[in-house]
């Protein structure tokens, strides 16, 4: 077991306005700082979820990260009957969580994915609500069929699925507004 | 006290109501003490109180309490809670340590009678003043009653 944030109220704050940048420029990386992650999980994940994840919001955890469950549990206090947000190591089945609806759009899952990299592999033209211009994204450790997928989860909007992508200390953010296109 | 998990609640309940100089004092005489890390606070929130009517009645809020709250690791791995009541920190703190040592085998009995059951003799002695003390501007109902009739 080891610590949370060093600082908790000024690396969760940073934390937090590091995950509403991603969210209002999709593909934009930022770093987190702060936290030493349990292994499986990477350092901006872990941050992710002390910032983001508490007693009244469920979380559901990848079993290939069941190893930091107890660090989650202890931090968080988060119950697990239900998907508020998803921890995941590799991506879920989107269809397998909750996409919100026409009237509370907001209680759909957001996805915590950990990746091998941010700035290596496979480029994504990202188009959408904050983006001037389409901004290109490379990510390592998305599935290859991974546009179709975001395609068909971007077609919900305002329903859908909302994702953090995490590799090392960095992450940057999908959220459903934006379409995702292989380059 | 066969029950492990009693046997702890017994412990943190006496560590959570001793007053800090006197832990300290008390554990000073335990040294070497391990180093540990914290995991978690110490940190102050509140926690609402409840309670039941005449013991037995249905549950109501009573009203929030001024509660810190410490967890530490030792370094050799054990982990120690502690929940006090109040805003002081470093009684928390010492609290968890003594908590995660007395999970330590070797190290219990020796805890067990220089720490917690000193401090839990001089809780229950000042119970039992309060009480004394209450005792005595105890009225008897009971008397009156019988006296009218």
């Amino acid at each position: 077991m080891t610590p949370g944030f060093a600082d908790p109220v000024a690396d969760a704050q940073s934390c937090f306005r590091a995950v509403l940048e991603a969210m209002s420029r999709p593909g934009r990386v930022q770093s987190v700082r702060g936290v030493t992650a349990p292994a499986p999980l990477c350092d901006a994940a872990a941050a992710v979820l002390l910032t983001l994840v508490d007693h009244e919001t469920p979380l559901w955890l990848d079993p290939a990260a069941e190893a930091a469950r107890p660090w989650i549990a202890f931090h968080t206090g988060a119950p697990t009957d239900g998907a508020s947000f998803a921890m995941a190591l590799s991506l879920p089945d989107l269809d397998t969580l909750p996409t919100g609806t026409d009237e509370m759009p907001e209680t759909s899952a957001t996805v915590i994915l950990q990746v091998t990299s941010l700035t290596t592999g496979p480029a994504y033209i990202l188009d959408g609500p904050g983006l001037r211009e389409p901004a290109t994204l490379h990510v390592t450790g998305l599935p290859g069929d991974f546009a179709s997928i975001w395609q068909r989860n971007h077609a919900l909007f305002p329903r859908g699925i909302d994702l953090i992508l995490c590799a090392g200390n960095t992450l940057t953010a999908l959220p459903r507004s934006v379409s995702v296109k292989e380059a | 006290m066969d029950n492990p998990r009693s046997a702890r609640q017994r412990w943190m309940s006496v560590l959570a109501r001793a007053e800090t100089d006197r832990l300290r004092a008390l554990l000073e005489d335990q040294a070497p003490l391990p180093e540990y890390t914290v995991l978690r606070g110490p940190e102050a929130g509140l926690v609402m109180v409840r309670g039941r009517a005449g013991g037995g009645g249905a549950a109501f809020n009573l009203g929030e309490m001024t509660v810190t709250r410490c967890t530490v690791r030792t370094e050799t791995g054990l982990i120690g809670h502690a929940y006090v009541q109040g805003r002081d920190e470093k009684r928390a703190e010492l609290a968890a340590l003594t908590d995660a040592l007395m999970l330590d085998p070797g190290r219990t009995d020796a805890l067990e009678r220089q720490v917690i059951t000193p401090l839990e003799c001089q809780q229950e002695q000042r119970k039992e003043e309060r009480a004394a003390k209450a005792a005595a501007t105890r009225v008897q109902f009971l008397a009156m009653q019988t006296m009218r009739t």
